[in-house]
């Protein structure tokens, strides 16, 4: 059978035509991507010199119950043929499950990332709010006291240990000041209160229309997230100020004051217009970099999120939990690229 | 430019409003009255099925979900076992039958009653699945193919038959045991899959008859435990139990100040010195099981000489220790049973004594001796490690010290390649046999034998007749005869082993001085709520 080519068609491309082709082009740079994540965490996974049996039956299981653990796990089989058989089950949406609480790994990452990906978007939020202005700002009025200001917060930000300021936040804010909640997602009376349906407990309790958790939710959440939210401040308001600052010395800046612009519109639709692309990355990358979860935040404040979820499972030589959740964690940076390329598309006219 | 200034610091101050005025619910000084709120490390739970779980955490729960054929009164953990599911039973003339009669009228949390053929199931399922903790059954000589003659239900009556005569108390000790738990044989086979005998769903759910049952474990989490108003010995005041996991000391400690938990169960030293004397809190300090211990490989040509081996004993700064790093977290303790197991000897023959190991090495003609200590990377372990080094320097003896993962240390240890292994043991079921089996029993010290599950053996060491000794104890009837052996049997092993044990486990809990009644277990069991109030 031949395929006759349609007249006027494959000279120029239709829009729908080039949208296909990006869409092809983008999901197979993800697929590519994605297994090549599986491939090399599972082989990291398979060497590391942990005895994975040992960490679920224990030191002093008899021979009999280890064998049979070894074979339940299939680990008597190729390493080759464990890898097919894992990548076919993740094609059907199953991780596997979880060799130390017996639990689909998939469940598991069900409950834990909504309370990274809660904890992350705040932080996010609050980092954007406030780091973006300060560093347009501090490069604006470059030596004055705010620049300044924007400068020290930033460095307090890359050098204090977040394990430390974790701490002194719960006690100075939950402990002696008691405006907020202390560790964990919610106080223990409104623990599973108010139905799961995001899993995100902010989510829910609006959707439920229950605002005494959701106010309660709101105090425990806040201080985790004003931390990760200065983390975050303390990088994007160092690279917005630096991003202004190349603009601001160029010369169609000038031009625009010569002409009479006033101010604010200089920096705000000239100035800042241009550097909004760059930001989209700076931005995506740092909220990836919250998604993956903080673990030592996750710890200090008791936090049930991905970052612990992993650490711990690493920890025990569970591999499953391990791979199933850095699959989910490549995924969201994936995600993440691609959501920012689009962001370019819409804000940048070159990339159309 | 004003107007920046002015969107900036609105913002700001927007940002700032929300975080800081967002009026917190009022923070309750306490929990409710009927509630019991804990904070401890709970990743170690990996499965809530009592035929599989051997971790703390897990045994924890269960003790408080499943009742056994006899168990231990957590107001009074040195009686021993008594009557739990079974409300008697008497053993054959032969030792070996053991014959059960159950307490009538108590009901699972299903609403369906205990009888001998859910003890008959549990017991037989234990055998069966044979996991991780199967061998404290096993031992007994049941094997999946005998279990339905060795454990058989008649009736009201639930008979089990061993292979060969053993002391009562041991298979009742070890009937006491998370594995002894009993579980609801209609409601496990209904969410039977693939003849697991109900096992992947017992993991996650509960099918007991005790004062609790589980209303949701979510793994490094949380476990929510819900009163049983139908308990048989009474409805518990604590309506609801919630143990929460909480990694890190501070937080617990923040947590407990504040009012928002009961207790606390991981404080570090520094935080129990934190919140000692205040209002409000109190300290409990309970005995665990865990020993601290020093061994001596007997192939070794120097350490193998009586003279030597007595003289280390001299050589550890015992109390020097237990006051300094070690103050609140262990005690000194000489013999291999931990306090309050049965036949439990608290002589303490040994202290630091450098005029004495002196004269005891010279007498054995040791000089410039030189010895290797294989070690684990655990903070409490070096040290003691250290502590060792520089007491057996002052004799002149040169310890050199091998730090190394739980696994290489152990790997070598069990191969009989370390000259002195500093480490701990912890017992496996509560009954003296899990320790004496183990220290002072080792009927073939030959190479050959390979005997590595044997602390004996992997010294390399011929306990001579307390072989013997040990395993008579196993076998006599008279409880209060086999107490009078195990004491015997650590005397004489404190005297001539070519172990040094030093300490014993203590674990401090931060607890709100209203809470009343709480037990942990004390070195023999779990913890149990249903006596709390507050």
């Amino acid at each position: 059978m031949t395929i006759q080519a349609e007249p006027g068609k494959g000279r120029r491309r239709s829009p729908l035509t080039s949208i296909a082709i990006s869409t092809f082009k983008t999901t197979g740079t993800i697929l590519a991507t994605m297994l090549g994540l599986l491939f090399v965490t599972f082989i990291i996974g398979r060497v590391m010199p942990i005895d994975p049996v040992i960490s679920i039956v224990g030191e002093r299981a008899s021979k009999e119950t280890y064998e049979a653990a070894y074979q339940a796990m299939g680990l008597d089989k190729p390493i080759i043929i464990q890898f097919f058989y894992y990548i076919w089950d993740i094609l059907h949406g199953d991780f596997g499950q979880s060799l130390l609480n017996a639990r689909p790994v998939a469940e598991d990452i069900r409950r834990v990332f909504p309370a990274t990906l809660e904890l992350a978007t705040l932080g996010t939020f609050i980092g954007v709010l406030i780091g973006v202005p300060l560093g347009v700002l501090a490069a604006v009025r470059r030596g004055s006291w705010i620049d300044q200001i924007a400068r020290f917060v930033a460095l307090i930000g890359y050098s204090m240990p977040i394990f430390w300021l974790g701490l002194v936040g719960l006690l100075i804010f939950y402990g002696i000041l008691g405006w907020v909640g202390g560790p964990g997602r919610v106080g223990i009376f409104y623990v599973d209160v108010v139905p799961s349906v995001t899993g995100m407990i902010l989510v829910d309790s609006l959707l439920d229309g229950n605002w005494t958790v959701f106010k309660d939710a709101m105090s425990h959440i806040i201080l985790p997230a004003s931390l990760l939210g200065y983390y975050s401040l303390a990088y994007i308001s160092r690279m917005t100020r630096s991003f202004m600052l190349e603009q601001m010395n160029a010369e169609y800046i000038t031009t625009a004051r010569v002409k009479g612009l006033s101010e604010w519109t200089v920096i705000w639709r000239h100035a800042f217009g241009n550097i909004k692309v760059q930001l989209i990355t700076v931005i995506a990358l740092s909220y990836a970099g919250l998604l993956e979860g903080s673990v030592l935040t996750e710890i200090i404040f008791a936090w049930p999120g991905i970052g612990s979820y992993i650490t711990t499972a690493l920890l025990s030589a569970d591999m499953n939990a391990v791979l199933g959740g850095t699959v989910v964690v490549g995924l969201v940076f994936v995600c993440l690229n691609v959501f920012s390329d689009l962001l370019y598309k819409f804000f940048d006219p070159r990339a159309k | 430019m004003k107007k920046l200034q002015k969107l900036t610091a609105g913002l700001m101050f927007c940002v700032a409003a929300t975080t800081f005025a967002i009026p917190a619910p009022q923070a309750l000084a306490e929990t409710p009255p009927d509630m019991l709120v804990i904070a401890n490390r709970i990743d170690d739970i990996t499965t809530l099925d009592p035929a599989e779980s051997f971790e703390f955490a897990g045994s924890d729960v269960i003790r408080n979900v499943y009742g056994r054929l006899v168990n231990f009164d957590p107001l009074n953990l040195e009686k021993g076992y008594e009557p739990d599911l079974a409300e008697s039973w008497t053993v054959s003339e032969d030792g070996k039958t053991i014959t059960f009669t159950m307490r009538e009228g108590v009901k699972f949390h299903s609403g369906n009653p205990v009888t001998a053929e859910d003890v008959e199931f549990s017991l037989r399922r234990a055998v069966i699945l044979a996991k991780t903790p199967s061998f404290i059954l096993t031992q007994f000589g049941f094997t999946p193919e005998n279990v339905n003659e060795t454990i058989v239900a008649d009736g009201n009556t639930i008979r089990i038959t061993t292979d060969k005569k053993y002391a009562t108390s041991f298979v009742l000790n070890c009937l006491t045991a998370t594995i002894g738990g009993i579980v609801d044989k209609k409601l496990v086979m209904e969410h039977e899959k693939d003849n697991d005998l109900g096992n992947e769903w017992l993991k996650t759910n509960s099918a007991g008859s005790g004062a609790y049952k589980v209303v949701s474990w979510k793994p490094s989490e949380s476990v929510t435990l819900q009163a049983n108003e139908d308990f048989y010995l009474g409805a518990p005041a604590m309506k609801r139990v919630i143990v929460r996991h909480i990694q890190e000391s501070a937080t617990q400690r923040l947590l407990l100040e504040k009012g928002d938990i009961d207790i606390a169960r991981n404080l570090n030293p520094e935080d129990i010195a934190g919140i000692s004397g205040k209002e409000g809190i109190a300290v409990d300090s309970e005995l665990r099981g865990r020993l601290m211990y020093v061994s001596l490989n007997q192939n070794h040509p120097v350490l193998s000489k009586p003279k030597v081996v007595e003289a280390i004993k001299y050589l550890i700064d015992y109390t020097g220790m237990q006051d300094s790093f070690l103050k609140g977290q262990y005690t000194v303790h000489q013999s291999f049973l931990p306090k309050t197991y049965l036949g439990a000897i608290e002589d303490k023959p040994y202290s630091f004594n450098l005029e004495k190991a002196k004269a005891l090495l010279k007498e054995a003609g040791v000089e410039n001796l030189e010895i290797e200590a294989g070690v684990r990377e655990a903070q409490e372990r070096v040290e003691i490690a250290q502590s060792l080094q520089n007491t057996f320097a002052q004799a002149g003896i040169k310890l050199n010290i091998t730090i190394g993962t739980g696994k290489q240390t152990l790997t070598r240890y069990r191969a009989r390649d370390l000259d002195v292994y500093v480490g701990a043991w912890g017992p496996d079921y509560p009954d003296p046999q899990t320790n004496a089996g183990t220290f002072a029993y080792n009927p073939d010290n030959s190479e050959e034998a390979k005997a590595t599950g044997l602390l004996a053996w992997r010294n390399a060491w011929d306990p001579g007749d307390l072989t013997a000794k040990t395993e008579a104890a196993v076998i006599e009837g008279d409880r209060d005869v086999r107490k009078k052996m195990y004491e015997d049997i650590q005397r004489e092993f404190q005297a001539r082993a070519p172990f040094a044990i030093m300490f014993q486990k203590i674990e401090q809990t931060g607890r709100k001085s209203n809470v009343k009644n709480l037990n942990l277990g004390g070195a023999i069991t779990a913890v149990a709520y249903w006596p709390v109030t507050k």
